[in-house]
């Protein structure tokens, strides 16, 4: 590999006067091979002891070239490229590009579309705060909820097998609506979900919310205020719990967000534990909104009349939408050609990500692994 | 507020607008006093994104942009400076922080530098890396085959 200490510049290692081996600091390497980085993440860290005085994150060894791969295929065949990219909320993606392309072509989703829509990403917003849930419970040593939370992630992806044949990575929309309509007793198949999952939540809580490891692990763990998260672009569930009242589906709503009545939930304290509650809360809201949306599902089409070759005027547009992990957007450049002349995604994970430095500044080793699991990055998002 | 700017920058600035969304194309000269006046007289304080686009034919071959958004405003605006190949463009980490990370992909992808960067490396691709696979004349079935076969010690990795 390349010089073992090329990427240790800001450590300061190289410009200290001190000796490389101070006997007070350490610097020692985590990752990327390491059960708790969710992925491959190398992590340098400087140490005192156990205090960390800084870090320094390696990323790239999942990078597949996805805005690379997006020049060389039709807007309709790099639709399932991006369920690729966060693999837990693959149809978040899914939304967001499609959502993006029909700007471009300025044709909207109809209005059965929108609500299916709706009721899948939210769905999926379910499916991936339980999957951080049981993986950063797990980190920090409570095995059991995970096993909960896969329990029920199971009937999330059953609703998705049955409906697009894949549990994963869906690719359940299409530009301009739905890749399918929605199979008979689909509806009742949500409602029963909701009907199941509702009194989960509370099991969930019941396990962490006042367990007394769990709150001596994550209260004031990786403390950032809505200041510093909004000068660092970070977004999502972590802002929100640092006090910042600000979803897109309520700023900017897109599909048909507008017409469902929820609360955006914050925290006070910006620390582990309110990014807990806030996403245990996120939860609640999401069976809101499904509920309202599976109660009105409107008739009609399923798909807008978009040509059958995808070719929108010459243009650029950027739009973004609130996924599980933060804002995800898409950037896409149009030269009037069958394929996009520039794809760029903004990757909630890769921004976020960031802040891991300034979160475990002053910590314990042991609760980088807490911050880690409490950013709920996907490094097939990070590294793209 | 584009009439303000107008105001200050005269024709340095091209207010547009597309599917309802309002960019501008800006001399890159105005660059990090402009980014500075939307941060602080504008309340843009959040960087959504930064990158950049290739385009070959040009002159000024490349599209450096900033997506900026405005808590207080509701409002997103887009800033898109073109430049020459093998010019820089000033850093804008002392105006936000965030920018560290997309400035570095930037770099990575595209060769553009950013003065002023406290860190100026790739992030993506390995530190040895040769060539910046976002660029228009760069194949997408290309690689650094010295690199893979140096450091993987296969012969390709396609």
């Amino acid at each position: 590999m390349t010089e073992p200490n090329s990427t240790l510049s800001h450590l300061d290692l190289e410009t200290s006067e001190k000796p490389f081996l101070d006997a007070n600091e350490l610097v020692i390497n985590m990752g990327p091979q390491h059960p708790a980085t969710h992925g491959v993440l190398r992590v340098i860290l400087r140490l005192d002891g156990e205090k960390v005085l800084g870090l320094e994150c390696v990323i790239g060894y999942l990078h597949r070239g996805v805005e690379k791969i997006g020049e060389h295929r039709t807007y309709t065949m790099f639709n399932p490229y991006v369920d690729r990219m966060d693999y837990v909320a693959a149809v978040s993606n899914g939304l967001g590009y499609c959502e993006t392309v029909e700007k471009l072509l300025n044709v909207e989703a109809p209005p059965r579309a929108q609500h299916v829509r709706v009721i899948l990403t939210e769905l999926n917003r379910i499916a991936s705060h339980q999957l951080w849930l049981g993986t950063h419970a797990l980190d920090i040593g409570a095995i059991t909820p995970l096993f909960y939370t896969f329990r029920d992630r199971e009937e999330i992806l059953k609703i998705y097998e049955k409906y697009c044949g894949a549990r994963l990575t869906t690719h359940a929309f299409r530009i301009g609506g739905l890749q399918y309509e929605t199979y008979s007793g689909f509806e009742s198949d949500v409602k029963n979900f909701l009907k199941f999952f509702r009194p989960k939540i509370d099991e969930y809580e019941e396990l962490l919310t006042t367990n007394r490891i769990w709150v001596d692990r994550t209260k004031n763990v990786g403390v950032i205020s809505g200041k510093d998260c909004i000068a660092l672009g970070v977004t999502g569930p972590v802002l929100r719990a640092s006090g910042v009242k600000w979803d897109l589906r309520k700023a900017q709503p897109y599909a048909n967000y507008k017409n469902f009545d929820f609360d955006i939930p914050i925290g006070e304290n910006g620390d582990t534990y309110d990014r807990y509650l806030v996403r245990m809360a996120e939860m609640r809201q999401s069976v809101r909104i499904i509920e309202q949306a599976v109660a009105a599902i409107p008739e009609g089409p399923i798909m807008a009349k978009v040509p059958k070759v995808i070719k929108p005027a010459v243009g650029e547009v950027y739009h973004s939408i609130e996924a599980p992990k933060g804002e995800l957007g898409y950037f896409i450049v149009s030269d009037g050609s069958t394929q996009p002349y520039r794809v760029r995604v903004r990757p909630p994970s890769f921004v976020n990500l960031q802040a891991l430095d300034k979160m475990c500044r002053g910590q314990l080793v042991a609760d980088v692994i807490a911050v880690i699991g409490t950013l709920d990055i996907v490094l097939g998002e990070v590294d793209r | 507020m584009i009439a303000k700017l107008k105001s200050l920058y005269g024709s340095g600035i091209q207010p547009l607008t597309y599917a309802g969304q309002n960019y501008m194309v800006v001399d890159r000269s105005l660059i990090p006093e402009l980014l500075q006046v939307l941060r602080n007289e504008e309340e843009f304080d959040y960087c959504v994104d930064i990158t950049a686009a290739h385009y070959p034919a040009r002159e000024k071959q490349f599209d450096v942009l900033w997506v900026l958004y405005s808590f207080a405003r509701n409002e997103r605006i887009r800033v898109t400076a073109q430049i020459l190949d093998g010019d820089s463009v000033p850093s804008s980490v002392s105006i936000w922080p965030g920018a560290n990370w997309l400035e570095r992909e930037v770099y990575d992808m595209f060769g553009i530098k950013f003065d002023g960067h406290p860190d100026m490396k790739r992030i993506l691709l390995p530190d040895g890396w040769k060539g910046h696979p976002l660029r228009k004349d760069y194949g997408i079935l290309q690689q650094d085959s010295e690199w893979v076969q140096i450091n993987l010690g296969i012969e390709s990795g396609q």
